[in-house]
């Protein structure tokens, strides 16, 4: 195997939203790599429809103390509130500043930047719903994106593109590189750096039933919680209330932000019995129960009696073409309905990672629940755990959550490259990927342990085990079976021999980071004797505030995960009952 | 229902002449095409190599050729092609493997038409107004996900590699008619040139290919023009 060695200051791996955002903030100081396994422009961020939250006040009278009130009581109080306030402060000239690179928001009359309702968001600590998620149509990730993208072109930044890092050089304590394989060639390099930022994006590909892309395996954090780093609060997964029906494909909550309705097969609004206030912009955690009590209440469409309908009939085709044009087009072109005319199936599908690699509010990533940082590696967006989304994110906050923190992480690139001295690693840096890799294209291929069939079965049980509600049962269930899938994990065989863009091969060490992401979450929710936010235990249906308001730490430890626990950081929001 | 489905396959280390090979697939009308691709590679042939990320016409990464036609794999379903399917890479790109092209070319022709907002006036710290009719203008263009299905398909293209090609003038479009650029004449001044917007034939394929439903077309005439009022 060719191996190839480079010399960078700083490298970041991943050219979603959050780095290319720390890409543009470290690059002008520094020899700066970026890293990413897909073209940059196909960045799951580009799927990211509804809007990005900032109390910029363009509707309606906002401040971004409400914006943070917002996100404390929907994270069910588990968010960090100071984390929190940076989030929400720094919002407005985040949103400015994407403006300023070009990024061509939808606009008022007056000429200043849209806003829309979003779920959970409202003014004056929950009194009506807030004009506050700043949008362009229905694809601002898309958006974001490409500007983001954009700009790095401008300033000539250095891209490795579909080159997937896969190892990670820690020494004494100290980050010294990464190393990567490239898919065209098969070749393996070296990073030589003493910086290095995360942003891998989610892992929702554990799920069957996803509104994420097949990229999304959370290599980042896999990579690091083989090395021992912990991951935050992995019992926290969000499901969105509405995929499109078996297929997953995201309905943004923009649909009912503009007035979509949900509605039982009787045509019931069922939100107006679980949210009498907000109805169907409760936050994603009660919408996805609701939507999962209606469907075993039998209250269900179809011939199996499991979806429930969006209804956007009402909007009226002007408002539809405008605002929701990308989200109707997917129905029209996987469901073959036209919305306009027809109300949608849809049911929860599995959608963002509250959890992840743990980091402060400076994107340094943390090696334990003592908040020790780890010198030279940093996390941001949706990879990483800072934690300002808690038990449940509300809508908006991650496109934000990737720009802020995205920059925070390049800020501290900056700051460490500064302070330190280019480092050294020597050339069998690469040695225990090689090995691996040779270990895959040398064992004789058998169907019976191939990629997908492990893959499909680690799916099918986590969607059948691990979802909405769980319960001691399905979790140790679901843990005999992930042992039993480790196992068959070790003996995988690949078909695909060559170099060339060998997917196979990739896809086979991905799956031992769906298998590490689907460890810890069930490692942690089956520690979590308590529901809040998106962790829902039917055998502990209330909130524990005497012994859980803490943050997980799961460390990888054989096929299950040793769990620690730090208080989480409280403000000026005292726990309250979650109502709306 | 059986789907029969012929790929033109190309392994650069051990078939560099390329060959057709076929396969029937189990399929159910609703299914995309991508996921057919999937059970192929998952279940029976592992070494099929093609790109993909989304699965759902957002990233780009799936243009190819189906039954003649560049199309996302992802954005077609079954039922809409029939049970008797010929994929092949898009053409006028070095082919890598399979149905992977090499994008290098592409990228660097849009990467030319210098594709970010010019305007070195300091905006203040809050947003630049813009009406709507003003966003509206180039609306169509930021649609754009870079899939290459409209450069690929455009039969000057595929003669002179040079051409910059469709996609790149859409992303020139799209600062152009932004009010809030002002590095128009830059960008004019280079389609100006050759290999620009005024080799385009008209051949109008470029619009049928584009999954975004951008009218490819109308943005390069609208750009022919804006060069001759800009001269
Ligand atoms: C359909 C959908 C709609 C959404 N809508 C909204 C919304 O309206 N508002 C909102 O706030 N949030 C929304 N979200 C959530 C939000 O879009 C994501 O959480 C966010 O975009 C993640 O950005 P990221 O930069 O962390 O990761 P991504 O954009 O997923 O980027 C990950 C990057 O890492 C690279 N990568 C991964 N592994 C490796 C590796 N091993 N080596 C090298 N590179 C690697 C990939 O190539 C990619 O460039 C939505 C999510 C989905 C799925
Ligand atoms: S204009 Fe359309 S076809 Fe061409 S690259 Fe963009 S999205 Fe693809
Ligand atoms: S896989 Fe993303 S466009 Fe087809």
């Amino acid at each position: 195997m060719k191996v190839i060695k480079h010399s960078f200051d700083g490298v970041i791996v991943g050219a979603g939203g959050a780095g290319l955002r720390a890409a543009i903030e470290a690059a002008p100081h520094m020899k700066l790599a970026v890293i990413t396994k897909l073209y940059p422009t196909r960045s799951h961020t580009g799927a990211a429809q509804g809007g990005m939250s900032a109390a910029l006040a363009n509707v309606e009278e906002d401040n971004w103390n409400w914006h943070a009130f917002d996100t404390v009581k929907g994270s069910d109080y588990l968010a960090d509130q100071p984390a929190v306030d940076i989030l929400c402060k720094e919002a407005i000239d985040a949103v400015i500043e994407l403006e300023h690179w070009g990024l061509p928001f939808s606009r008022l009359d007056n000429g200043k930047i849209a806003q829309r309702r979003f779920g959970g968001h409202t003014v004056k600590e929950g009194t009506s719903p807030a004009f506050r998620a700043c949008y362009a149509a229905d694809r601002t990730g898309h958006m974001i994106l490409q500007t983001l993208y954009q700009k790095c072109v401008s300033m000539g930044v250095t891209f490795f593109d579909e080159f997937q890092v896969l190892d990670i050089k820690i020494e004494d304590g100290i980050c010294q590189g990464v190393v990567a394989y490239e898919l065209a060639t098969g070749d393996i390099h070296i990073f030589e750096t003493r910086a290095v930022t995360f942003a891998t994006g989610g892992f929702g590909k554990i799920f069957k039933v996803s509104s994420n892309a097949h990229s999304l395996t959370g290599d980042g954090p896999g990579i690091l919680y083989q090395k021992g780093i912990p991951l935050e609060d992995m019992e926290f997964y969000q499901f969105h209330p509405t995929g499109i029906y078996r297929l997953g494909i995201l309905l943004s909550e923009a649909a009912r932000g503009e007035g979509g309705i949900l509605r039982n097969k009787d045509g019931e609004r069922f939100m107006e019995r679980y949210a009498p206030s907000i109805k169907d912009l409760a936050p994603r955690d009660m919408v996805s129960r609701a939507i999962a009590t209606e469907i075993s209440a039998g209250n269900g469409a179809g011939p199996d009696s499991d979806y429930v309908y969006l209804d956007l009939t009402h909007l009226g085709a002007e408002t539809i073409k405008k605002k929701l044009p990308d989200i109707t087009d997917f129905v029209r072109t996987y469901v073959k309905i036209e919305p306009i005319e027809e109300p949608i199936p849809v049911q929860p599908t599995a959608h963002y990672a509250m959890g992840g690699i743990p980091t402060d509010v400076n994107s340094r990533v943390l090696s334990d629940e003592k908040g020790t940082v780890l010198p030279g590696v940093y996390a941001a967006g949706e990879a990483a755990c800072v934690s300002v989304h808690g038990a449940n994110r509300l809508g908006t906050n991650s496109l934000l959550d990737i720009v802020v923190f995205g920059k925070r992480a390049g800020q501290s690139m900056v700051d460490y490259v500064t302070q330190t001295k280019p480092n050294q690693l020597s050339d069998n840096a690469s040695n225990d990927l090689t090995k691996k890799i040779t270990n895959l294209i040398e064992k004789e291929h058998t169907n019976e342990f191939s990629v997908a069939k492990i893959r499909k079965d680690l799916q099918d049980s986590m969607e059948e085990n691990a979802k909405i509600f769980r319960t001691k049962e399905t979790l140790e269930k679901q843990t005999e079976i992930l042992e039993e899938l480790r196992e068959r994990y070790e003996n995988v065989t690949i078909y695909d021999k060559g170099k060339v863009h060998n997917s196979e091969l990739v896809e086979a060490i991905e799956l031992d980071y769906l298998l590490d992401m689907s460890e810890a979450t069930v490692s942690s929710a089956l520690a979590r004797n308590e529901s809040r936010g998106a962790h829902s235990r039917q055998d502990y249906p209330d909130r524990d505030d005497t012994n859980f308001m803490k943050h997980s730490f799961a460390f990888k430890n054989e096929n299950s995960a040793n769990l620690k626990y730090r208080d989480v950081e409280l403000g000026k929001y005292e726990p309250m009952e979650r109502k709306y | 229902m059986d789907v029969s489905i012929k790929i033109l396959r190309y392994d650069p280390e051990s078939d560099r002449k390329g060959h057709w090979e076929n396969y029937i697939v189990d399929a159910e009308p609703e299914e995309r095409i991508l996921d057919l691709l999937h059970k192929i590679k998952w279940f029976e042939d592992g070494s099929l190599s093609f790109r993909k990320s989304c699965a759902h016409g957002v990233c780009g990464s799936d243009a190819m050729v189906i039954n003649g036609e560049n199309m996302l794999a992802c954005q077609v379903l079954v039922k809409e092609v029939g049970n008797s399917l010929k994929i092949e890479p898009i053409r006028g790109l070095p082919v890598v493997k399979d149905l992977i092209v090499d994008m290098e070319p592409f990228f660097d022709s849009y990467k030319k038409v210098m594709p970010y907002l010019i305007n070195e006036k300091e905006p203040g710290d809050r947003e630049r107004l813009q009406s709507p009719e003003d966003r509206d203008r180039f609306e169509d263009t930021t649609k754009c996900i870079l899939c290459a299905a409209c450069t690929t398909s455009c039969p000057v293209f595929w003669t002179a590699e040079s051409y910059v090609g469709p996609a790149a003038i859409v992303n020139a479009h799209r600062f152009v008619f932004d009010s809030r650029d002002e590095g128009s004449k830059q960008r004019l001044e280079i389609l100006k040139d050759v290999n620009g917007a005024f080799r385009c034939r008209t051949a109008f394929n470029c619009t049928s290919a584009c999954p975004r439903g951008i009218q490819v077309t109308k943005a390069i005439e609208d750009i022919k023009r804006e060069t001759l009022l800009n001269n």
